[in-house]
């Protein structure tokens, strides 16, 4: 089959986009700017759906097992054979999985966003935002090389914080957008050292060759990367775990978490976007690409599988006391996030089975839509009542009615209530911990009561609660148009239809995969569990009433601690305020201006005296100048016939 | 025989031909200056596009003149920059009464140029330097009017000449030696006896006269200051390439014995050159002086690159020239056209030029990035491997000192880019029309710098030619 004719115009038309309407968007496009871009992502969408078809479908599976393409790449600096930087691209399952979740969930929010942003001044600068965000994220996950990986993991960086902080009048948002860029940066610092590490002991930049050098035990990189060490652990693993610090900071995992719930600032569908269904699920993907050294490194594997556990569980108690609805939808993110990686990683406990790539994976597609959805549905109540504080809101079902009916849905999906597609993906992750680990199990049971918990809390805060508000400014603009309405809609099928797809089927580690049987015995304790949390949110937020407000005096510190999200950002600002300005930062500083500015302005005075003095040098005759020619020639002569020979 | 004959010199047939294109309809037409230049710019695009076609390697007149692929591409980088210069000077040309006169005595140094990179023996090498160099004087003459003009022909022509004959006296030394003139015997016979040496210090400062290393340099800014803008990027530009073409395969076929020697006379050489380069060019206050100066300190740079292993340096050297060739040529656009129309040339005059005239401020920024060595110029990729090939012989001085001294340059690179785009200024210079061919030089360099710096199979193909040698 052939893909090349049109691959490259996936990731391409999205550039194109950007290219326009930066530089002639806000002169020419004031208005057409956004259907210009939604038009382009269109064409996009339709290839990579085209692409997919292409690839699940016609040219199927040859020998039961999905090949990788690798459909074109060039070379783009070659350090010495076999060392190069390529820009290519790659089409496995997973990539194209990914290709086809990127284009849907932007095209999704590039239409929503029609409505949302209207009479925005800068319009046309958020399309070309969009359309740059949505290049670099295919760049990414369309990656063949792990330096063009890196290369996209930083642009996509670059226009998250763009976006973030869009609304750059507002403080806010731009501190929001600040702290996202530099402790994604911060984490990014590790996953470059990872690479060079990878790619001075393997010889090579090419995922494929990578791994394939580095899971055969017998060729000369495996054993030169487990054989030296460095404090007690082999190199190999040094950098498999500092790759999952990079991807740890962009995922937003505990310890590095906390730019996430900051980055709401940015418009609602661009945290759709971004820090919903695509950028945050990054590093999942760059665990799930080198997966196959992971597997071998069990060590590091564990290491995933905790600070995923520990990530999902915290953030899903933190997501139970805030008040900010795009807050909750943040902590829920990272909580959701925390449920991929350890089904990446608890395998290495058991039997280091592919099951839990495949339900990773599978939790991540699902988790996409779901979670947009609810994101733009969040976006549609804020649209409405121009606040995101959950007080504020209430009985809201009667004038939002499609909102409601889809946030619904989305809220099912997500707290694991069949048929919804979150309940499939999340019964494929129990059962793998439940097949590996217990404990995580058991961690990963009471966090989806958790999560059934807090999402219905902010449903019922939202739509029911209080009785609807007296006439709430909604005579004027309803629910929004059908540009806000069509992708909650086509969201909500696909949170409903998406868990029937035989995901293990098509994607798994390699290439050939069977279906996960689930029992239906093994069911029963999650769904009743969520119906636990469902009802117990019910129960407190159904009507309005003084019990949460009982129950949250009743726990005093603690509910205090967790709704400071565990003093988490006043230990970074402690850390970087008081200890890194004063101890390192002002020392520092006081060296750069006595020591090393002394030593600069000293330097450029000498170089200016010297300049001067030597200025009769040009003296501009030329007489002075044939000396000098001769003197130099008897210098060197002299110098090299007796000197130094 | 005759057809080998016709396809090795292809090039060096070209241009002779054009040249007496251009001489016949000097004597026999009445040809005005527009369509004059229109039709040598035609010719010289029609050289440049007759260079990529077909490349063989092979020998003539048994073994004074020599070809392969690599010359031909070094031959058509100079053609390449040839017929950017003269798109540059078209404007200035059109006002001028000599222009026939001016494009023969261009052709005739470049073909002395393609003799000497094509030369096989010593003698052919010293005649295509001399047909390179005679014209030249005469054209650093061309602004008739100016005495200053005149100076910098008189300059030119006697330093030369001094340097010509000093290096005639190594040509006979050397044979004197050896018994021959080849360079393939001569390659043979040198074994490093001190005559030799000495010998081969005459023709190292014949060498380092031509493309201004320290302290053979002293000529370089009184003439580039001197004459006008169009020889004087010239000057700067594809005569000292073509000499850094012959500079670095001499070293390595015909004095590769000597290496050990020239390695560290090219350190000390290296070293002087960046430094005084860089220490005169930040107190020039003439753009054209600034030009020369900072012209000196890439020639020390490029010295670093020499000195690397012989396919690195080959390389290195030659894709630096090409991306010099885009740089500088675009940065003496944006001063020529400015000097053409308003006659101003001093650093100062050019605070607050962006007001006026954005693309010129955005093409001369770009220009000095390059030069600068700013990443994602091709500057950057050039200094890159010139650094990393000195750096093979594990001579970490030297890169310490050359790393050094990039960044001084970047002072005084970006203290024009401060003054275009920060500082105020009572009398801008005026909003400049760009007339419609040094426009498509500009365009030329502009997309030269940015292509060059990102296609990296470039450097890749030049490699790989260095083998086939």
């Amino acid at each position: 089959m052939n893909y090349t004719t049109y691959i490259a115009l996936i990731p391409l038309l999205p550039l194109a986009g950007f290219v326009l309407l930066g530089l002639f968007g806000q002169r020419h496009f004031t208005r057409s700017a956004g259907i210009l871009g939604t038009l382009i992502l269109l064409i996009a969408t339709l290839l990579a759906l085209y692409t997919a078809y292409q690839y699940f479908i016609v040219t199927g599976a040859v020998n039961g097992a999905y090949a990788a393409i690798e459909p074109f790449k060039y070379a783009w600096l070659e350090f010495s054979p076999g060392m190069s930087i390529d820009m290519g691209i790659l089409l496995d399952p997973a990539s194209v999985m990914m290709l086809v979740v990127v284009t849907v969930v932007s095209l999704m929010v590039h239409v929503f966003s029609l409505g949302y942003m209207k009479g925005e001044e800068r319009f046309a600068t958020y399309y070309a935002f969009l359309g740059l965000f949505t290049f670099s994220m295919l760049g990414l996950v369309l990656s063949t090389n792990i330096f063009q990986i890196y290369i996209f993991w930083e642009l996509v960086g670059v226009s998250s914080f763009l976006l973030i902080g869009f609304y750059y009048d507002r403080p806010a948002a731009v501190a929001a957008a600040k702290k996202a860029f530099i402790v994604t940066r911060f984490a990014d610092l590790g996953f470059l050292i990872g690479i060079l590490i990878l790619a001075f002991n393997s010889g090579t930049l090419d995922f494929g060759i990578l791994i394939q050098r580095l899971t055969d035990t017998q060729s000369l990189q495996w054993m030169q990367i487990t054989g030296t060490g460095f404090l007690g652990v082999s190199i190999l693993s040094w950098a498999l775990a500092l790759v999952f610090i990079g991807g740890a900071g962009k995922s937003a995992m505990f310890p590095l978490h906390i730019w996430l719930p900051d980055a709401m600032e940015g418009p609602t569908p661009v945290s759709a976007l971004i820090h919903a269904a695509t950028m945050v699920v990054a590093g999942v993907y760059l665990v799930a690409r080198l997966y196959p050294v992971y597997l071998i490194e069990g060590t590091i594997l564990q290491l995933i599988t905790w600070i995923g556990a520990i990530s999902a569980f915290l953030a899903a108690i933190i997501a139970c006391t805030q008040t900010d609805i795009k807050r909750v939808l943040a902590y829920s993110t990272i909580s959701q996030i925390g449920y991929m990686l350890f089904a990446l990683g608890v395998p290495a406990y058991g039997d280091a089975s592919n099951t839990g790539y495949t339900a990773s994976l599978f939790h991540l597609f699902t988790h996409a839509f779901f979670k947009s959805l609810l994101f733009l549905g969040a976006g549609s109540v804020i649209h409405f009542v121009h606040t995101n504080e959950m007080a504020n809101m209430g009985g809201l079902r009667k004038l939002m009615p499609l909102t409601h009916f889809t946030f619904l849905i989305a809220c099912m999906a997500i707290a694991g209530i069949p048929p919804f597609a979150g309940f499939f993906s999340k019964e494929e992750i129990l059962l793998t911990a439940w097949e590996n680990n217990k404990l995580i199990y058991y961690g990963a049971l009471v966090t989806s009561g958790l999560t059934a918990f807090y999402m219905f809390r902010l449903y019922f805060s939202i739509f029911w609660n209080k009785t609807a508000p007296p006439n709430h400014h909604t005579d004027h603009h309803g629910e929004g148009n059908w540009s806000m309405k069509l992708p909650l809609l086509i969201l909500a099928l696909a949170a409903v239809g998406v868990g029937f797809i035989p995901f293990a089927h098509y994607v798994s580690i390699n290439g050939s995969g069977s279906p996960i049987l689930i029992p239906i015995s093994f069911s029963i304790p999650p769904v009743l569990i969520a119906l636990v949390g469902i009802g117990l949110a019910y129960i407190l937020y159904y009507r309005e009433n003084d019990r949460p407000q009982r129950l949250a005096t009743a726990l005093g510190g603690l509910h205090k601690t967790i709704k400071q999200k565990f003093y988490f950002d006043e230990l970074y600002l402690f850390v970087t305020k008081k200890i890194i300005f004063n101890g390192i930062a002002k020392p520092a500083a006081w060296i750069d201006k006595h020591l090393v500015d002394g030593t600069m302005n000293g330097l450029g005075w000498v170089t200016t005296r010297v300049s001067v003095s030597i200025k009769a040098w040009q003296s501009g005759r030329i007489q002075s100048y044939t000396l000098y020619f001769f003197g130099g020639i008897i210098a060197l002569a002299a110098l090299f016939i007796y000197w130094w020979k | 025989m005759l057809t080998d004959f016709f396809i090795l010199m292809k090039q060096e047939l070209v241009i002779t031909v054009i040249i007496f294109i251009l001489l016949l309809l000097k004597i026999g037409t009445d040809m005005s200056n527009e369509s004059f230049i229109n039709l040598t710019n035609g010719l010289l695009l029609l050289n440049l596009v007759a260079g990529f076609v077909g490349s063989q390697s092979g020998t003539l007149f048994d073994g004074m003149f020599l070809t392969n692929p690599l010359i031909v591409l070094e031959k058509n980088i100079l053609s390449l920059g040839t017929l950017i210069v003269s798109l540059q000077s078209a404007d200035w040309l059109k006002r001028h009464d000599h222009v026939s006169e001016f494009y023969i005595l261009l052709l005739c140094t470049l073909l002395g140029m393609f003799f000497m990179i094509s030369a096989g023996n010593l003698l052919m090498f010293y005649v295509g330097l001399e047909l390179s160099s005679i014209p030249m004087a005469a054209m650093a003459n061309f602004d008739l009017a100016k005495k200053k003009s005149s100076e910098a022909a008189m300059k030119f022509i006697i330093s030369s000449a001094f340097a010509s004959g000093l290096l005639l006296f190594g040509i006979s030394l050397v044979y004197g030696a050896t018994g021959t003139l080849s360079f393939s015997e001569l390659s043979l016979q040198i074994t490093g006896a001190p005559l030799q040496i000495f010998a081969f210090v005459l023709l190292l400062a014949g060498f380092a006269f031509k493309i201004s290393v320290v302290p053979f340099h002293l000529w370089t800014a009184d003439v580039y200051e001197g004459a006008p803008v169009a020889v004087t990027s010239w000057l700067s530009v594809i005569s000292k390439g073509s000499v850094l073409f012959v500079f670095v395969a001499v070293l390595n076929s015909v004095f590769r014995s000597l290496t050990d020697t020239w390695y560290n006379m090219l350190f000390v050489l290296s070293v002087l050159t960046i430094l005084i380069g860089n220490l005169f060019a930040i107190r020039q206050n003439n753009f054209k002086r600034f030009l020369a100066f900072s012209s000196i300190a890439q020639i020390g740079f490029i010295l670093v690159g020499i000195t690397g292993s012989p396919n690195y340096a080959i390389t290195s050297v030659v894709y630096f020239v090409l991306v010099y060739v885009f740089s500088n040529l675009a940065a003496f656009g944006v001063v020529a056209l400015v000097s053409a129309v308003t006659g101003r040339e001093q650093v100062s005059d050019y605070k607050g030029f962006y007001k006026t005239n954005p693309v010129l401020s955005w093409v001369l920024t770009i220009a000095l990035f390059s030069l600068a060595g700013v990443p994602p110029t091709a500057g950057f990729f050039g200094k890159f491997f010139l650094l990393l090939s000195g750096a093979g012989k594990g001579n970490y001085v030297l890169i310490v000192i050359a790393a050094l001294n990039m960044i001084i340059s970047f002072y005084y690179y970006l203290r024009i880019v401060k003054a275009i785009f920060m500082d105020a200024n009572e009398q801008p210079i005026e909003k400049l029309s760009i007339p419609a061919y040094p426009r498509l030089a500009m365009i030329i360099c502009v997309a030269g710098i940015i292509v060059t710096g990102l296609a990296g199979y470039l450097y890749d193909y030049i490699y790989a030619l260095t083998y086939r040698l």
